[in-house]
């Protein structure tokens, strides 16, 4: 055979096998080809399916589907109705939850939903010396409910039950966001005997009471979830399946949504949200903000300690083009430490006015007529309440220059930078916050009362404002929501006078599905029970 | 040559030390705990402490060291920070999606590459050989990424004929058992996964064989040059053998030595620095794993993780060695 001839006849061999693989392509994807499975994208895989050791955001937003917890937030705010406990009662004092139960709800695995198994969760939680507590760290069983059995800030006294539906907690003090914090989603109800089989292996063999049942997990690939036929619920899920596929680029995601591969995702490039609105076959939800992003001033440092300055450096910032600039349709300017989606926001703080010339007499009036010069913090890394740290600092320094005050920027290695602020050596840092529970608490005591201005603070700003620690000590020992909304809604208040932050924006990340996904809610929370979503043929 | 072989293994032992304490002390070295990794913002001294106390990382280095190496030496690769899950079972998966991956990227390369060369060195300085060696220089030149997303928008977002990431269709349930699904798909018959693995095989497989095949390319036309004008391809010229012949048989086998160094040698860096394609294609490949374990700072991830591949990449040198002597054996090893 000369050389030519075994070209073309390896050319044909190509040309040959193509066809076949074209030919494979049209049967191929015939599995599981009738029945309505979503198919979610998103960046990363799932680390951990045991709600209660999850941490992160890719984890939750699967076993929310798997479990469910004793009272959840509703569909669209972060107000709480009825989960797995059908009614409940707090006593006068607040030190006493009483819950009952829904009858005839059925774990996964068969066995049965009844008080003992909440009893066992709580104890497996709370315990150290339980012999299930195993399998990570329950971070935030520890940060939501102050440390664990027998350690000083401990809420929960004891979860005992009283009969079969029916479960008593005793506080050692009322905590205002404890049903908040219930129907967080890691506090999802597991099935005891599948956890007593495993309690570490139990991560990648998940069984809760919820509308989705654990199928598989190609790990790195993607997690398959199967109605659960039996949900306690009627008529629920309206989905036969939900797949959550890691795609971690966010272009290749786009691309696959694009070309049906899969029907929703997050994580959208903020370029191609104007694609997706002109494009009728997709359709773009966002998300309700949950986050505060802001710039923190270190009120132990000079000229921070000087209200005038903050003040002054709060009018500088052109935040509407700020917002617009780096955040484009995904994210609003903040007035406020909390997002508007949360109950208690108060509306009518006035934020201060973009005014470089009046910020140039008040600092004239602090005793700065020429402005000074100090180092601004900026994170070296994307983060959901932030797209890009050392941008907007940039454009923080170009708004100072303009009063005259001349800004550093000094960035670390992200793990060293929060090391380092929380050690307080910043002046004024960049930072955020994404919210746990849909608790004003869990923004404006975590982030700005005095209780955590202790080295290493969590209220990087090192505000010591013994006004606000009162209101929200207050608020805290309150259990009922109305008895506490004007307690937040004055905090709102001093802490706008007080300026310890210049608070930036409100992120609202984008949800990007087909047209025919319907029935789709985003949760503020920044994950969500699917039940409710069907797909339009 | 089985001495040889034995000793080349015995070497390996110092190397794998060496690296084992390279990997280990660039991790302890990088700033950061890897305890406020787990904890993130939300960390609180006494969190933090516990967490390091329950990772081990209160101990002194070199205890942690000697812990680290005893339970490697049983085949341990450690627990995840993050996950909690036992890292060898979940890098032996993730590390055959990037066999499969690399083989038949390697595949594609040798076979455009070596047959690209021959022929512009067989038609040297003639417009064969110009377009060839701008193909090569083009593809050489192509960054991955840049392909890769060229590759999805055309194929799978524009003509819609192959998908443009992952292993398999997401609906697909199929039960690995060696982890490379081709393979597996065939073992047990199932024809339907097979097409459908083979068809999300294609477009990453070309990303990342693209540049291998530029460097095979070139590689294989000067050295078939260099073959080409020896005494012995003239007398087999001569001899009236046919032109395929020739080339396939006579030239191709001296003039491949050089081309398999280049073979052996990229095939390593493709295990291990697939890192791009396996992100842009959602490849749950090893370079995937790592990256994740980077971005969340796993540090027991990233330490086993780069032991084992570096490993790989050690042991496909000592095979790349070894095949010379099969392929030519002028070429002889130690005393004999």
């Amino acid at each position: 055979m000369s050389l030519r001839k075994s070209w073309i006849a390896s050319i044909a061999l190509v040309m040959v096998l193509s066809l076949f693989l074209a030919a494979c392509g049209g049967g191929g994807d015939s599995a599981g080809g009738g029945e309505d499975i979503l198919i979610i994208g998103r960046g990363a895989d799932s680390k951990s399916l045991d709600p209660i050791q999850v941490t992160d955001g890719e984890s939750i937003k699967v076993t929310h589907n798997i479990f469910e917890t004793l009272v959840k937030f509703k569909e669209d705010s972060t107000e709480i109705e009825p989960g797995l406990a059908k009614e409940w009662e707090a006593s006068e004092d607040g030190k006493t939850w009483t819950f009952y139960l829904q009858e005839g709800v059925k774990f996964h695995d068969g066995t049965d939903f009844n008080a003992d198994a909440v009893v066992y969760n709580f104890e497996r939680w709370m315990d150290k010396d339980h012999p299930e507590h195993k399998g990570g760290e329950f971070i935030y069983y520890k940060g939501m409910f102050g440390g664990f059995k027998g350690d000083k800030g401990h809420v929960i006294k004891s979860v005992k039950a009283l009969d079969e539906y029916t479960v008593q907690f005793e506080l050692n003090y009322p905590q205002g966001p404890f049903l908040a914090n219930l129907a967080m989603a890691m506090f999802g109800i597991a099935s005891p005997e599948a956890v007593k089989k495993d309690p570490v292996a139990f991560n990648e063999n998940p069984v809760g009471t919820g509308p989705f049942k654990f199928k598989e997990w190609k790990k790195g690939e993607s997690i398959t979830l199967v109605k659960n036929e039996n949900y306690w619920r009627e008529g629920l899920p309206k989905l036969d399946g939900l797949i959550f596929r890691s795609i971690p680029d966010n272009s290749a995601r786009f691309t696959a949504l694009q070309s049906g591969e899969i029907d929703l995702m997050d994580g959208l490039n903020t370029d191609d949200a104007k694609q997706v609105e002109s494009n009728k076959d997709l359709q773009l939800f966002k998300r309700p903000p949950n986050t505060i992003g802001y710039l923190a001033f270190n009120m132990e440092k000079e000229p921070f300690n000087n209200k005038k300055v903050r003040q002054a450096l709060n009018m500088a910032v052109n935040k509407e083009g700020l917002v617009k600039t780096f955040f484009g349709d995904l994210g609003e300017p903040a007035k406020n430490p909390i997002p508007p989606s949360l109950w208690g926001y108060n509306d009518e703080v006035k934020d201060y006015e973009y005014n470089p010339e009046k910020a140039k007499e008040l600092l004239a009036e602090a005793g700065y007529p020429d402005g000074f010069s100090f180092d601004l913090w900026a994170m070296p890394e994307p983060r959901p309440y932030m797209p890009d740290g050392k941008k907007i600092a940039e454009y923080l320094q170009a708004n100072f220059e303009k009063i005259g005050v001349k800004a550093n920027i000094v960035s670390y290695e992200w793990l060293t930078y929060l090391e380092k602020t929380e050690n307080g050596e910043h002046e004024a840092a960049l930072l955020g916050w994404t919210g746990d529970n849909g608790d004003p608490d869990n923004f404006l005591y975590v982030l700005l009362d005095k209780d955590n201005a202790k080295k290493p603070a969590q209220n990087i700003a090192f505000y010591k404002s013994d006004e606000l620690h009162d209101l929200l000590i207050k608020a805290q020992r309150l259990s009922d929501q109305e008895e506490r909304e004007p307690l937040y809604l004055k905090a709102q208040e001093i802490i706008k006078e007080d300026a310890p932050w210049i608070t930036l924006a409100h992120a609202t990340p984008p949800v990007v599905a087909k047209a025919s996904v319907k029935g789709y809610v985003p949760h503020a929370t920044g994950s969500e029970s699917l039940e409710n979503v069907w797909i339009e043929k | 040559m089985i001495a040889y072989t034995i000793r080349r293994l015995l070497m390996l032992i110092p190397v794998l030390i060496g690296m084992s304490i390279i990997t280990f002390s660039i991790i302890h070295a990088l700033p950061g705990d890897p305890a406020r990794a787990v904890l993130g913002e939300r960390a609180s001294a006494e969190q933090i402490a516990e967490v390091r106390e329950s990772m081990g990382l209160d101990k002194p280095i070199y205890v942690q060291y000697f812990n680290y190496i005893g339970k490697l030496l049983q085949g341990d690769l450690g627990r995840s920070y993050i996950t909690g899950r036992e890292i060898a079972p979940e890098l032996f998966t993730y590390l055959m999606a990037t066999f499969e991956l690399a083989i038949a990227a390697m595949l594609i390369a040798v076979f455009f590459g070596v047959n690209l060369g021959i022929l512009s060195a067989w038609r040297q300085n003639s417009w064969v050989d110009y377009s060839a060696m701008m193909i090569a220089l083009i593809g050489v030149s192509m960054p991955v990424f840049w392909l890769g997303l060229m590759e999805q928008w055309l194929f799978a977002q524009e003509l819609g004929w192959l998908p443009s990431s992952s292993r398999l269709d997401a609906r697909t349930m199929f039960e690995p058992i060696t982890g490379l699904y081709v393979i597996d798909s065939i073992i047990t018959g199932n024809w339907a996964v097979l097409g459908d693995a083979i068809r999300h095989l294609i477009l990453p497989a070309v990303a990342l064989g693209t540049i291998p095949m530029a460097i095979i390319a070139r590689m294989t036309r000067s050295s078939m040059l260099e073959v080409m004008r020896s005494d012995y391809i003239r007398t087999a010229r001569a001899k009236g053998l046919s032109e395929f012949w020739v080339i396939y048989k006579h030239t191709l086998k001296n003039a491949f030595i050089p081309v398999l160094t280049v073979v052996g040698l990229q095939t390593g860096i493709l295990l291990g620095g697939a890192v791009l394609t396996e992100t842009i294609f959602s490849w749950p490949g090893i370079g995937r794993y790592l990256y994740d374990a980077i971005t969340s700072r796993d540090y027991q991830i990233i330490q086993s993780g780069i032991l084992v591949v570096a490993t790989i990449f050690v042991l496909i040198n000592l095979i790349v060695d070894l095949l010379y002597a099969m392929i030519d054996p002028r070429i002889k090893y130690g005393r004999e």
